[in-house]
């Protein structure tokens, strides 16, 4: 399918706009303004914004540890997020969450998940809620290669199929859970495989090409909405940083990390649509621009802001106790 | 004697009992680390670097990188530890027993008892616990109480290297499935660390400082707090013993109920939700056995009845405090 102008502007926005809040994140929490640990999404833009392109706001995602580039793909604000993540009041979650657990439930963004493969079972359960209430939407399950040996998750998958649910597993193997490679963690090889194995249709798709990610997403909604039960998208990228930031990674060589910085999926997409004419570079050059100012917004007002007021520590345990 | 750190008090005994028991071996996610990668193996030594060289020097038979399946990881030692070897698994952040609880409480802690008595289970679990690393809500819990009130379990809290090494040892040469957890704000604390092997025995408290007018029992990462706030009351004239349970199963009743005839008074201190904690647990003991003894009402500091927050002023706030202490310890010393 072609995408109009519009539609690949925005998708470039989205894209830029993960590069640019991670790379910040990076720098802030170097700077000692963001407490805890913070996972970044970077080298990963094409996957989260290629699958959530086409989903709107009643299609429901959930998250993983490295969920910032999920939820700015799924169009969470992104000072709010800053915020968040700096335990700030006025964050998404009123600074009780923090990076691990952003969530903005009126963008369908159920959460990024601590704990791994914490997703999928729920992302079943979301999609039961579709089926239920007859939306035709979906629900999206993001996990990482790491996730995909968790019991969890291959219990999400079975009861999926058993259930016939609009649920669709992306499972972004950036070849490192934490600090092991999936070549030696994921034992057969082939996380798409073992999807297939449950009896629903999987893909591998090229993490790197926005493109090809979003036509893979494209069959697995046509899929879904069908009413025929799940799909799987293993969705090979490239982690450009450590697990975390500070990660020293001694476990990466130079030239492998070098290489990962090779499949940056940001100058695939500018050259793929300047090439065939669909946007110009200064189109491109405009989007970045007006970003980076967003995100210098988001976080001088994140480092500005207070922290949240103490008497919010023993509210929203419950809804009524 | 040298002074060590916790870390390398764990480490320590952990290489020492490995060089004298082949059977011991340690598995979990990145113990070793790099494994499958392009540059070297073993540089991780577990997330918090307690395990740091142990891949080296014993190789990937004994020191095993398994992929991130909490449940089996556990149900393994398990296995593994009713068939004969001792396994030490290591849960990464102790919040990831929802994923195994399973494992833990219906399979390795009820082995010997449901058969009969014919089977034993040595493994031991090690897992970080505790607020104060701004880690949100499902890295930051203690959890003892809940594997304390499970029936074949043991539970161990060291509270600084000395006792983490010698406890360390306890669990690796006893024959039952062992919680180990580590405080993850107490790593880089030293004391001085004998460096050949020493036991320090389950269910024996350490007076951690004596005192005449006041207990105060805190738990792992509490002991430190504790005892802060006891200097400081030391100034105004109130004398605070402080106990350190070390394990809180089994639970030495004996030495507490001795220190609150002592002084009469009890204050207990338990990074935990309030409600079947710790604290609630000490409290009903002794109100129960040394009832006779108390001049005033035992006071509980605790965490408030909510998850771990996030934001830095929430967490401090969250966690037993110097503040909420020292306000327990003068409510208790106030009352006629």
């Amino acid at each position: 399918m072609q995408l109009s102008r519009d539609e690949l502007k925005r998708a470039y926005k989205r894209m830029f706009t993960i590069r640019a809040f991670e790379e910040r994140v990076e720098k802030e929490f170097a700077a000692g303004n963001i407490p805890g640990f913070a996972h970044v999404y970077l080298g990963q833009e094409a996957s989260g914004v290629g699958v959530c392109h086409d989903l709107t706001d009643e299609d429901l995602i959930g998250s993983t540890h490295r969920g910032h580039g999920h939820c700015i793909a799924k169009g969470c604000d992104v000072k709010g997020m800053m915020l968040e993540i700096m335990g700030k009041a006025g964050g998404l979650c009123g600074g009780k969450g923090g990076s691990m657990h952003i969530a903005d439930l009126s963008k369908g963004m159920l959460g990024a998940n601590a704990i791994v493969g914490g997703a999928p079972p729920i992302a079943v359960g979301a999609a039961l809620t579709q089926k239920y209430k007859k939306t035709g939407r979906v629900s999206v399950a993001f996990s990482g290669d790491g996730a995909s040996n968790q019991g969890t998750v291959f219990e999400a998958m079975n009861m999926a199929v058993v259930l016939k649910v609009p649920a669709i597993f992306v499972f972004e193997n950036n070849g490192y859970g934490e600090h092991t490679a999936a070549s030696y963690s994921v034992g057969g090889g082939s996380i798409a495989d073992r999807a297939r194995s449950f009896g629903m249709p999987a893909e591998v798709v090229d993490g790197v090409d926005f493109f090809a990610v979003h036509e893979a997403m494209g069959r697995a909604l046509e899929h879904c909405r069908a009413g025929t039960g799940p799909y799987a998208l293993e969705i090979r990228c490239y982690r450009f940083l450590g697990h975390f930031v500070g990660d020293p990674q001694a476990y990466r060589t130079a030239d492998e990390l070098k290489d990962a910085r090779s499949h940056d999926p940001l100058p695939l997409f500018r050259k793929k649509v300047t090439e065939a004419k669909l946007l110009e570079a200064s189109e491109l050059d405009a989007i970045e621009k007006e970003i980076l100012a967003e995100v210098e917004d988001a976080a001088q007002t994140a480092i500005a802001a207070p922290p949240p007021d103490i008497k919010s520590l023993e509210k929203d345990v419950y809804v009524r106790y | 004697m040298a002074k060590k750190s916790y870390r390398t008090a764990i480490n320590d005994a952990l290489r020492g009992e490995m060089r004298r028991n082949p059977d011991i071996i340690v598995l979990g996610e990145d113990v070793a680390g790099g494994q499958g990668a392009t540059g070297d193996v073993g540089v991780v030594g577990s997330v918090f670097g307690v395990l740091g060289g142990l891949y080296k020097e014993f190789g990937p038979t004994r020191v095993i990188d398994t992929p991130i399946s909490e449940s089996a990881i556990v149900g393994a030692a398990a296995g593994a530890a009713l068939t004969g070897l001792r396994p030490v698994a290591e849960i990464m952040f102790v919040d990831f027993v929802g994923v195994c609880f399973d494992q833990i409480y219906n399979q390795a802690a009820k082995f010997r008892y449901m058969f009969g008595g014919k089977a034993k289970t040595p493994m031991i679990i090690r897992a970080t616990i505790g607020a104060g690393f701004r880690a949100g809500a499902q890295h930051s819990q203690s959890m003892h109480p809940l594997f304390t009130m499970v029936p074949g379990l043991k539970v161990v809290m060291p509270s600084n290297a000395y006792d983490a090494k010698g406890l360390m040892i306890e669990a690796l040469r006893g024959d039952d499935p062992v919680i180990y957890l580590e405080a993850k704000t107490l790593y880089d604390t030293e004391v001085e660390v004998p460096d050949e092997a020493y036991r320090v025995p389950f269910g024996e408290a350490r007076v951690a400082r004596e005192g005449k007018d006041i207990t105060l029992v805190a738990f792992g990462p509490m002991v430190p707090r504790a005892l802060a706030v006891a200097e400081t009351l030391a100034k105004d004239g109130i004398s605070a013993e402080v106990v350190d349970p070390r394990t809180t199963s089994p639970l030495d009743e004996d030495t507490i109920l001795e220190s609150v005839e002592k002084t009469g008074r009890l204050v207990l201190v338990d990074e935990s939700p309030p409600r079947c904690s710790l604290a609630s647990d000490v409290a009903a003991i002794v109100a129960d056995k040394g009832f006779k003894f108390l001049k005033a009402p035992i006071k509980s500091v605790t965490c408030p009845h909510t998850p771990v927050p996030f934001a830095p002023v929430l967490e401090d706030e969250y966690m037993p405090n110097p503040r909420r202490i020292e306000a327990a310890v003068r409510a208790v010393m106030k009352f006629d």
